[in-house]
């Protein structure tokens, strides 16, 4: 499930975001789990979380669809009975988030670097100890991987990513105007 | 009204329509049974929970409707579980109730606890742990419309005990908008743009087969498909799963394609410009070398499932739906024969018909040929007779020999390859066809996995007849370590007379019958079906060394078929 070393998700490798409303039961996780082993398809990333319907349950998978054609993994997913609906995401198509929890080495002599860093990242600090600050960060997953790159040097403690969630980008015309456009052509 | 969860667990069949259960009770699903006593439905109890599997399967092929079967928790449900996989494979419709242990001793480790739901999540199409006795009618509403819609396949649900003995007030869902499966919607019609598409290829094709699969009697879609290969004149290759499903008489039929299958099939497709599958999956036992299968084919592919599309065959049309709507949809379509003269490319499939029928040779007074005694069996019986096979070599000789007709005259395990499918499922066969005749052609490795259940048949009077093509081998094991591994045969012998199969089918309440020669086949034949008060097996002692041919190597490209032993490199 965890990218091989030395391979940030998102960069070297094809990857693509598929999300599936799902029913909220127990065991949809590990039927949609056991899917993607017994088929041969690698995960990424998995995050799944409550939508504002509380029948459903949103899951967010980042695939390498090198395992697998994205249509086969999509259409496999589609056959279980659990599975409401699917949307794919192109990486380019899509607005990707992340959360990274973050507890690093900050002695005396390095604090003010990594404060300086997590200030230009945008993170913020939300535990301070005698020698380590906890870090918190959310935003896209490239930059999320810069800022793990930049922060290892100093020594990283531990280190907790949520895996992504994603939401397809808006078009550039309002919905509200295309519906119009879209009634004048049908009138 | 209030019933308690096992009443209505069982009302709830009789609503669906249910007429037999194959089951075997235990502790955790006592309660179910007590309403049985007070139902119309008939229980066929079974010597062992794989028997019940495989008999609701075998009532499934031949009747079309779902098989039911019901097993105790633990390992009454786990021994269902190789049926379940074998269904799953074959896309039979079955649905199976265990009984588990109660709900608040769920996770504990309890006496014949097994978290079934887990066990079988990715060999059913969909399964079900009930918590509340009140969710059971539309449970078991929901669990047919699974089990039959779309493409078919096995569905479990599991019924903890105290659900069972948990008051409900009855309720019966009258409409699907009752049933709550918000991400099940089987698309059936196919695409009209792409049925077109699938049209325009056809009329251009030169050199046309249908690719007919098992989807083809899913759909119940025989008489569709002959409509299809009579108005355009493209021959068709049934699968083992489709055997029958288009007469084997027929001009246009081919027979069986695949490893085992004859040469003109398996040639035909290699050579064929437009493979028009319909409801076939391109299983490897069919396609061997993928890379290698039909170089030159165009492929239109129907299929019900979505996923099937592309999933070892990129098709130049793909069209989701039902086959039966599917081909009307075409026939609506399609020209009256103007595309290009068939008849070079039928000439040339009739030559290789010629030049390489199916053959073997039963010498006077040799060794009993397998294949001698499978066409004497087919000769001597009604064409509409049930055949059920095991898996191996008899399994091929059968689908190869036989002539089939009709549609729903074959039964096989196909995909899973269960061995000691034979016995239960041709008892499941004559339950749901009590009308035809059944024989099962079983080989001995098949037979002693599951010959317990001719007792249930002798106590039920469900007079199957049973061939056993003997040949004191894992015969299909044996062929491959003959042609593979040098000779090398390990652990595949089994004896002839150990068991005494006369006096093992006489022990269970069957009639018993050897044969050793080929004179005295016909006459064991002819006394087997005078006897229909109760099960009869044939010993049949035949040829050790007779093999199966055409083969085509595992992996290797069909273009590089053994036609048999006179021509393969590894022939005797």
């Amino acid at each position: 499930m965890s990218p091989a070393p030395g391979t940030a998700p998102g960069h070297a490798v094809r990857h693509h975001i598929v999300t599936a409303l799902v029913e909220n039961r127990s065991g949809v996780l590990a039927r949609v789990a056991g899917l993607f082993s017994r088929r041969g398809f690698n995960i990424f990333s998995l995050a799944v979380a409550p939508t504002d319907d509380e029948r459903f349950s949103r899951i967010t998978i980042v695939v390498d669809v090198e395992s697998a054609p994205l249509e086969q993994i999509v259409r496999q997913l589609d056959k279980l009975v659990n599975v409401v609906s699917i949307t794919e995401l192109a990486p380019e198509e899509a607005i990707e988030r992340e959360l990274l929890l973050l507890t690093v080495e900050a002695g005396p002599s390095q604090r003010q670097e990594v404060i300086a860093l997590v200030g230009v990242f945008e993170g913020k600090i939300v535990d301070v100890g005698s020698d380590r600050m906890t870090v918190v960060m959310a935003g896209p997953p490239g930059r999320i991987d810069d800022f793990e790159s930049l922060v290892r040097p100093f020594g990283i403690v531990e280190l907790q990513r949520t895996g992504r969630v994603a939401l397809p980008k808006l078009e550039r015309r309002s919905s509200r105007l295309h519906g119009v456009s879209g009634n004048l052509q049908a009138g | 009204m209030r019933l308690t969860g096992a009443q209505a667990l069982i009302k709830s069949l009789e609503m669906q329509g249910v007429e037999v259960i194959f089951g075997l009770p235990g502790g955790a699903i006592l309660p179910v049974y007590d309403p049985i006593l007070d139902s119309s439905i008939r229980h066929v109890l079974v010597r062992h929970e794989q028997g019940a599997g495989h008999m609701a399967e075998g009532y499934a092929h031949v009747t079309g409707r779902p098989g039911v079967a019901m097993v105790t928790s633990g390992p009454g449900a786990t021994n269902i579980v190789t049926p379940l996989a074998d269904a799953a494979m074959d896309s039979i419709p079955m649905v199976v109730i265990t009984g588990q242990v109660a709900t608040t001793a769920i996770g504990t480790d309890a006496f014949q606890e097994c978290p079934i739901t887990g066990v079988t999540m990715d060999i059913t199409k969909h399964n079900w742990l009930v918590t509340d006795a009140q969710d059971l009618p539309r449970v078991v509403a929901e669990a047919f419309h699974v089990a039959t819609t779309g493409r078919p396949g096995p569905v479990l649900v599991d019924v903890p005990k105290d659900v069972s003995n948990a008051p409900m007030d009855w309720y019966w869902p009258s409409s699907m908008d009752e049933l709550d499966l918000p991400g099940y919607h089987p698309r059936t019609e196919g695409d009209p743009a792409e049925v077109r598409r699938a049209a325009e290829l056809i009329a251009q094709a030169r050199r046309p087969v249908i690719y007919a699969g098992g989807g083809i009697l899913k759909a119940r879609a025989a008489e569709a498909l002959r409509q299809l290969a009579e108005r355009t004149g493209i021959p068709v290759v049934t699968t083992l799963m489709a055997r029958g499903a288009f007469p084997d008489r027929h001009p246009l039929c081919l027979g069986m394609p695949g490893m085992h299958g004859n040469y003109t099939a398996v040639t035909a497709m290699q050579h064929a410009d437009l493979l028009l599958a319909l409801g076939s999956r391109f299983d490897d036992r069919v396609t061997g070398k993928v890379s290698a299968f039909a170089p030159g084919a165009k492929i239109v592919h129907v299929d019900i499932d979505p996923a099937e599309l592309g999933k070892v065959r990129r098709p130049d049309v793909g069209i989701v739906g039902d086959c039966r709507l599917v081909i009307e949809e075409l026939l609506g379509v399609l020209g009256a024969g103007e595309g290009p003269d068939l008849e070079p490319w039928m000439a040339q499939l009739r030559t290789w018909q010629a030049q390489y029928p199916l053959s073997y040779t039963q010498e006077e007074g040799g060794a009993l040929k397998p294949q001698f005694v499978v066409e004497t069996l087919r000769d001597m019986t009604p064409d509409d007779t049930i055949v059920v096979a095991g898996v191996g070599q008899h399994q091929m000789w059968a689908s190869q020999y036989w002539r089939f007709d009709h549609p729903y005259t074959w039964v096989n395990s196909g995909g899973a390859g269960t061995m000691g499918f034979a016995v239960p499922a041709a008892i499941g066969a004559k339950v749901g066809r009590p009308d035809r005749m059944v024989w099962a052609v079983d080989g001995d490795g098949c037979f002693q996995m599951t010959a317990q259940e001719l007792v249930t048949a002798s106590a039920e009077r469900i007079p199957v007849k049973v061939a056993i093509l003997n040949n004191a081998y894992l015969g299909m094991v044996r062929q491959w370590q003959e042609l593979f591994y040098e000779e090398r045969y390990s652990e595949v012998y089994l004896s002839p007379d150990l068991p005494d199969y006369v006096k093992w089918a006489e022990a269970m309440g069957c009639v018993g019958l050897k044969v050793e020669s080929a004179d005295e086949v016909a006459p064991a034949i002819e006394k087997a079906n005078g006897i229909d008060d109760r099960p009869v097996v044939i010993d049949f002692r035949t040829d050790a060394f007779e093999k199966v041919y055409p083969m085509v190597p595992a992996g290797a490209a069909n273009d590089d078929i053994i036609v048999g032993p006179s021509q393969g490199e590894g022939g005797r």
